[in-house]
């Protein structure tokens, strides 16, 4: 096994972006991580490509072959996978890229991660994401996905006391650093009032309690790590991968408040990369609503269980606090287009350590980690990044 | 002939109601009036989640364990509704399949207005004294359905019994059966519509009193019985004023028919009305009680039952369901508006 | 005009209509829905789960109220929904209903009833199943 770096990024806008196609939006930001890494076509050995619902989305499937064809890769037949996990898609793509690297199969991989979800309406478009819950017995009987992590939220509140007001913070502290981020989907700061206050989607969550509905794509360019200062003088090694299962319904779960999958998943990453939680300087978790940032924090390590409300009420995740967490915004702010957020995670974490993230810049940003979930935990995705 | 008679009973009424004056000032008419004149003061009414194989199913189901019988040994099965869920696919193979009686199991769905339930009864009895089944299954239940603004909307309720017929351990006995049908339009829904429509004061005399009193009168000269015979009468309950009055036509006594009459606070459950008349009256009734029941369902006919409490009612667990004092406590009031959502007065896609 | 596909559904009712689950012939734990064999033991259970209905009492894990719903639920909502601890082990997601949703608590005893869940539209099938309320 190999090391594995990271040489080129390139992220869109996360939005509701109207003008632009699925088509559109994946080439978009190929070309921006190829321009990037200043590799050329031909040093491609394979594309993986993180997509969740396009089958719903805009009803087409094989989304290999179409991205290889729109990238322009088709007359050189280079091998194309798409990778599903659920809302955990992208971080699985780029485990994927990263094995096919690490095993020394491939040199140069582009990972890709892409969901268009604007092309349905919003009842559709909140009917194909709940497919990430399991069907015939959570969604069936009237579960929606907001209401499986507000039962989390009740019974976080119950056992570890976390109130109102914390998981309003999170939405408040991602929205602050989305508005640091230029291609942040929600741009603006919010107040804990106006979160508090929010029409409710499923008690206790309200409307600014969930990430949003968006399109967006982005792409990573791995290499070999003994190859890579030949394109870039600042590559990222990754230099963990972890992943974990769980049981698709939530209420199969060994214990409603702990994502057994980001535990087994973050161990086995800190075991590889012989690492503990406090050795991480920063970090990009799957905030798809706002207790999922809270039980990712505790899961994480990063604080003790129970202690993720306190955590964010303290400030320990701002910018400027212990371990920042989400510095692009989060899935809350920055945008939530299904299959690219992992590998917009990533792209974030690299950014950071880099000192490329402008405005969001953290000191000392030298170890990264980047949590990806699907569904309500029944997978889980982490990466550790580390600077060359 | 062999004894037959009911070996259990289940009821189910909803918990929501509405006020008769609620509905009367939503139409701009007088609360008193409507009250007064209909004998109405509440309904009951099914939330989105109740229908006529939801309100079976767990009549059946109370019906199922009060006694201890195999509900594979259940050889029929009988619904009669006039608002079955589906026209076409039987209320009666949801109510099998979610009791354990299928698959060898005979079902089909009756209509016949508000009496399509009894029918069901009769039809158990024969098959249980022809030794073609060992238990039938009888159920009466509805979620009627009136036109919004119409008199009818003030009693059209929700509910439904079910009784198991057979021979071993009745704890009363049928002694006798007798209908009474002619073809008489008092009212009717057409296929493929939504609302029924009706005669007005032509429901009255010719159709619900004309068809009570022939077929009480016919099994009581039958049997060799007079009103002062019975310790209860249960009538048809369209309101709560006809079932008085016929009583008083007959012979029978307020006293009489008292335990049976519902409709004041639970309103018309159509084909589950008389049904759930009876169960009241088992619900206290003692051996040796007798108990004279006529149904009514337009179009038109009654059923009537010459029933005798049996010893084995000492023995019955009746606690082990709800009672029918029970479901009637148990409520929730809802406004109009609400109520024109539950039963679907606006369409909505 | 959705058109679900009806065997996907109509496989399912023994478990919706009755909570038929079953049991594992080895370790005897109880499962819902019911599996083809124990994740713990394994092969060991092979041809060894046993039909079992359950008894459909439970209590209350966690609940939420959901405002926000699908097409199939638009009337009802808001409306509970539960994670229900069965008193035989397993654990099952339902709606809590003839309750006030303030009188909702965790640890709250449920029974079972039968509930339409939805259906597919005005034309299509109508599927029944399990709720939950207040015992008592």
């Amino acid at each position: 096994m190999r090391d594995v770096a990271i040489i080129g990024k390139g992220v869109t806008k996360f939005g509701e972006l109207w003008d632009k196609s699925f088509r559109q939006l994946i080439t978009e930001t190929g070309a921006k991580a190829i321009l990037e890494a200043g590799v050329s076509g031909t040093e491609i050995d394979a594309l993986y490509i993180g997509s969740m619902g396009s089958g719903r989305f805009i009803g087409q499937e094989h989304i290999g072959a179409l991205v290889a064809d729109c990238s322009g890769f088709s007359h050189l037949h280079i091998p194309s996978t798409r990778v599903e996990s659920a809302c955990a898609s992208g971080g699985l793509a780029v485990r994927q890229g990263y094995f096919s690297v690490a095993s020394g199969i491939n040199d140069i991989v582009v990972v890709g991660g892409i969901e268009k979800m604007t092309d349905v309406v919003g009842t559709e478009a909140t009917s194909t994401l709940a497919t990430v819950a399991d069907q015939e017995w959570e969604a069936f009987f009237g579960a929606t996905f907001p209401g499986l992590y507000a039962m989390i939220a009740t019974k976080h509140m119950k056992d570890y006391g976390t109130t109102r007001e914390q998981l309003a913070q999170v939405a408040v502290k991602n929205h602050a650093n989305g508005a640091l981020n230029p291609n942040a989907q929600f741009k603006r700061e919010i107040s804990l009032d106006a979160v508090i206050n929010a029409p409710p989607v499923a008690y206790p969550l309200g409307m600014l309690d969930c990430s949003p509905v968006s399109d967006g794509a982005a792409t990573v360019i791995l290499c070999a790590a003994e190859k890579a200062k030949k394109y870039v003088d600042n590559p990222v090694k990754i230099i963990a991968s972890g992943q974990a299962s769980d049981t698709l319904a939530l209420h199969g779960r060994r214990e409603i408040c702990t994502f057994d999958s980001t535990v087994y998943a973050a161990k086995m990453a800190y075991k590889q990369a012989n690492l503990k939680p406090k050795d991480i300087d920063v970090a990009e978790v799957h905030d798809c609503f706002t207790i999922a940032e809270i039980l990712a924090i505790e899961d994480l390590g990063f604080v003790k269980k129970g202690e993720g409300g306190k955590a964010i009420e303290n400030k320990i995740t701002t910018l400027d606090g212990e371990i920042p967490v989400n510095t692009s915004g989060g899935l809350k702010a920055k945008g939530h287009p299904i299959g690219a957020t992992g590998v917009a995670q990533i792209a974030e974490i690299v950014a950071q350590i880099q000192g490329k993230a402008d405005k969001r810049q953290i000191k000392n940003a030298k170890i990264g980690l980047t949590h990806n979930i699907g569904g309500t935990g029944a997978s889980c995705v982490v990466h550790i990044l580390e600077a060359m | 002939m062999k004894r037959v008679g009911i070996v259990s009973y289940g009821v189910h009424i909803p918990r929501f109601r509405i006020k008769s004056a609620d509905i009367a000032v939503a139409w701009g008419k007088d609360p008193q009036t409507i009250a007064n004149g209909l004998g109405i003061i509440e309904k009951s009414v099914p939330s989105l989640d109740q229908d006529v194989a939801t309100i079976s199913v767990e009549a059946a189901r109370a019906a199922l364990s009060r006694c201890n019988i195999n509900p594979q040994d259940i050889g029929a099965v009988y619904v009669g509704s006039e608002s079955h869920p589906y026209a076409v696919k039987p209320t009666g193979t949801i109510v099998g399949e979610a009791i354990g009686a299928t698959p060898g199991l005979m079902v089909a769905d009756y209509e016949f207005a508000c009496k399509a339930g009894t029918a069901a009864i009769q039809s158990c009895m024969s098959m249980v004294r022809a030794e073609m089944i060992t238990y039938g299954l009888a159920i009466g239940a509805d979620t009627s359905q009136a036109s919004p603004g119409d008199a009818l909307e003030y009693a059209a309720s929700a509910g439904g019994a079910a009784f198991i017929i057979g021979k071993d351990k009745i704890i009363a006995t049928i002694n006798d059966t007798y209908s009474f049908t002619t073809d008489t339009p008092d009212f009717w829904r057409r296929e493929g519509r939504k609302y029924p429509a009706h005669g007005g004061r032509f429901t009255g005399a010719p159709a619900y009193f004309r068809h009570i009193t022939s077929s009480a009168n016919y099994l009581m000269e039958r049997v060799g019985t007079k009103p002062d015979d019975y310790t209860y009468a249960v009538f048809h309950q369209p309101n709560g004023k006809f079932p008085l009055k016929v009583a008083k036509i007959l012979g029978f006594s307020k006293e009489q028919v008292q335990q049976g009459l519902l409709c004041p606070m639970i309103g018309n459950t159509y084909s589950g009305a008389s049904m759930v008349g009876l169960a009241s009256v088992l619900d206290v009734a003692k051996p040796g009680d007798r108990v004279f029941l006529t149904s009514y369902g337009s179009g038109a006919g009654s059923d009537s039952f010459d029933i005798t409490v049996t010893e084995q009612i000492s023995e019955f667990s009746r606690k082990k369901a709800p009672l029918v004092s029970q479901f009637m406590e148990n409520k929730e009031y809802i406004d109009y508006s609400t109520y024109a959502k539950y039963r679907d007065l606006l369409y909505w896609e | 005009m959705e058109n679900r596909a009806v065997p996907r559904f109509w496989r399912e009712i023994p478990q919706r209509y009755s909570i038929i689950g079953n049991q594992c012939g080895a370790c005897k734990k109880f499962y819902f829905p019911p599996r083809e064999s124990c994740p713990y033991c394994r092969r060991k259970s092979i041809d060894k789960m046993e039909t079992k209905k359950l008894k459909g009492k439970g209590k209350v894990v966690t609940y939420s109220i959901v405002h926000d719903a699908p097409d199939q639920f638009e009337g009802q909502a808001p409306y509970p929904i539960a994670i229900i601890e069965l008193d035989e082990g397993p654990h099952l997601t339902a709606q809590i209903v003839d309750c006030n949703v303030d009188d909702i608590k965790i640890g709250m005893k449920v029974e079972s009833t039968f509930r339409k869940i939805q259906e597919d539209g005005y034309m299509g099938a109508i599927y029944y199943g399990y709720k939950f309320k207040p015992v008592g």
